[in-house]
């Protein structure tokens, strides 16, 4: 069954959008991860222009964040405190990463830094964490009793003042880190067209110490709101959100979610944490060898005159 | 001096109106077409899949056929035009990244071209420029020469991937002509279709030379749901915003409850 997208102005399949929007759903639920990074590149796949699927991917990303940060909260593993202390610093982050992007796109060089950011960053975050989870495996497997665990470790972090208590993460640390973390995430998430998780998740494990059960609710619990940011911008800036598009992806996607969520939780957090740091890295030597083999065709067209 | 001004004018004007003459008193007056459309308007509602056009109609004569040279129908179908960016891509330092680039001032986004045979056999090169007939004359790409090296490349590019896309066709001997007189042609609009009005020209064309064109329109139009949405963007675009992310909170709410009712 067609289905016409009145903003993109082509005509797809309602089940593969359906099918699309469930499968980066159950991976969102699964992982805590908004998903953008995977939905925008499968949209630009099935011929969504950029534009349109930048926007209406995030639209996407808020319907799967809440409705796995629901199941979260009944969890009792969303760090509220937390989650507006990225908040706000996101937000800001975001807006200078919106001016950059636009100076970017004056420059005519948007496309290259955009793909240049995704396997940068996806690569260097999916290999620490598939280095460290694979670790962590391998330490489960082999029980070593001399070696003592301790909840969380002493660093730098700890030594900082503005201290705050995160009562759900079990913390009692400066605020000026997971300030900096925010602002950080909500910069590149404006570059990249993506909510954050998969940056989020490592810097609250790696860097923040936070329990992996709170990262996954609280990172879902500020990317509703960075998405929700980034979708009424885009709205208003450029018209590119199509309701239509984002209707079935979203149908699709919270049901995806749903499932996703609950075989979340059966999967010991060193699996979860490998499977997403494989995830990402298929994601970034995907769009790696996108830059380095000869394309097929090596003309595009895109409509409109050139800034 | 003043004697000679109106003189000048005059002979400008003979000059002017000479080709016209000699094609009025040539093959035009004696056939012209008569021709009709199944449909004048089509309506994208969100299961638009396309749509099939009928275009029909006949030769009308005064007198009998001027000569035994064969007669021949082309139907061009054109839709809205716009300015085209066309970028290629050129490796640098070890990566392919869009280099050169080459604006186009107007092409369709949309050309269809139906014939009773191949347009090389029955047209006139000279008339093919002329009315701007076949697929590469439809692009209008004043001064790319200076834009990039190998412009031409970028043009033939464009026709290449529009012709992929199904924007750009070439479709001889689709047009089924009976007895020199009758004459249809099935025209296919493909789901992917801009918002506009498509330009139909019909050319009778004898011994290589057009000797009468018509022209209808056919107005696209995004009705329903589709009109609703598309105007809701761009008239209210805040609200249009709000409207999203309600959608998105609902269903994401929904979902969660009807999941935990179930006990899933």
């Amino acid at each position: 069954m067609n289905i016409y997208l009145p903003i993109a102005e082509i005509s797809v399949n309602a089940f593969v959008l359906l099918g699309l929007g469930g499968v980066v759903g159950f991976l969102s639920g699964m992982f805590g991860v908004g998903g953008g990074f995977l939905i925008t590149p499968l949209l630009f796949f099935i011929g969504i222009p950029p534009t349109v699927a930048v926007a209406t991917g995030a639209n996407q990303v808020v319907a799967s964040s809440i409705t796995g940060v629901l199941a979260q909260f009944r969890r009792k593993a969303v760090d509220v405190r937390m989650g507006l202390v990225l908040l706000a610093s996101g937000l800001a982050g975001s807006t200078i990463g919106l001016w950059v992007f636009a100076l970017m796109q004056a420059r005519g060089q948007v496309d290259l830094f955009v793909q240049l950011s995704y396997v940068v960053f996806l690569g260097t975050i999916g290999l620490m964490m598939f280095q460290e989870s694979l670790r962590a495996i391998l330490r489960s497997r082999k029980p070593d009793p001399a070696r003592l665990r301790r909840s969380h470790s002493h660093t730098w972090v700890h030594r900082l003042p503005l201290k705050m208590k995160f009562r759900t993460s079990g913390l009692y640390i400066s605020i000026i880190p997971p300030a900096l973390a925010g602002a950080g995430v909500g910069f590149l998430s404006a570059i990249m067209g993506v909510g954050g998780g998969f940056i989020m998740v490592p810097v609250m494990i790696y860097l923040l110490g936070m329990p992996t059960k709170v990262v996954v609710g609280t990172s879902l619990f500020q990317i509703i709101f960075v998405s929700a940011y980034t979708t009424t911008m885009h709205a208003v800036l450029s018209q590119s959100v199509d309701l239509m598009l984002a209707t079935l992806l979203i149908l699709g996607g919270v049901i995806g979610a749903q499932l996703g969520t609950r075989v979340g939780v059966r999967l010991k957090a060193e699996q979860l944490r490998i499977l997403l740091a494989l995830l990402v890295l298929a994601v970034a030597m995907r769009i790696g060898l996108d830059l380095l083999i000869r394309p097929a065709e090596l003309y595009s067209v895109s409509s409109g005159m050139l800034s | 001096m003043i004697a000679r001004r109106p003189l000048a004018a005059l002979a400008a004007l003979l000059i002017a109106a000479l080709p016209a003459l000699a094609q009025g008193t040539g093959e035009a007056a004696s056939e012209s077409i008569v021709a009709g459309l199944s449909q004048n308007r089509v309506d994208i509602t969100a299961n638009f899949s396309g749509s099939e056009i009928l275009v029909y109609g006949a030769v009308k004569r005064e007198a009998p056929p001027p000569d035994d040279r064969p007669l021949h129908v082309i139907i061009t179908i054109e839709g809205p035009p716009s300015p085209l960016t066309i970028r290629r891509k050129d490796r640098v330092a070890g990566i392919w990244v869009n280099d050169a680039s080459v604006t186009i001032d107007s092409a369709p986004s949309f050309y269809a071209v139906a014939a009773t045979g191949p347009l090389g056999l029955i047209l006139l090169r000279t008339e093919d420029q002329r009315y701007r007939i076949s697929l590469p004359g439809s692009i209008r790409a004043v001064g790319i020469s200076e834009q990039a090296n190998e412009a031409p490349g970028f043009v033939e590019a464009l026709l290449r991937i529009y012709e992929r896309q199904g924007r750009y066709r070439l479709s001889e001997d689709t047009v089924r002509f009976s007895e020199s007189t009758l004459f249809r042609s099935d025209v296919v609009l493909p789901a992917n279709l801009t918002e506009g009005d498509y330009r139909v020209r019909i050319f009778l064309v004898r011994g290589g030379q057009v000797v009468d064109t018509l022209e209808r329109v056919i107005g696209v139009r995004k009705k329903g749901l589709e009109r609703g949405i598309w105007s809701l963007a761009h008239k209210e675009p805040l609200l249009y915003a709000v409207l999203a992310l309600l959608i998105a909170v609902v269903s994401g709410w929904g979902a969660a409850e009807v999941f935990r009712r179930l006990r899933f």
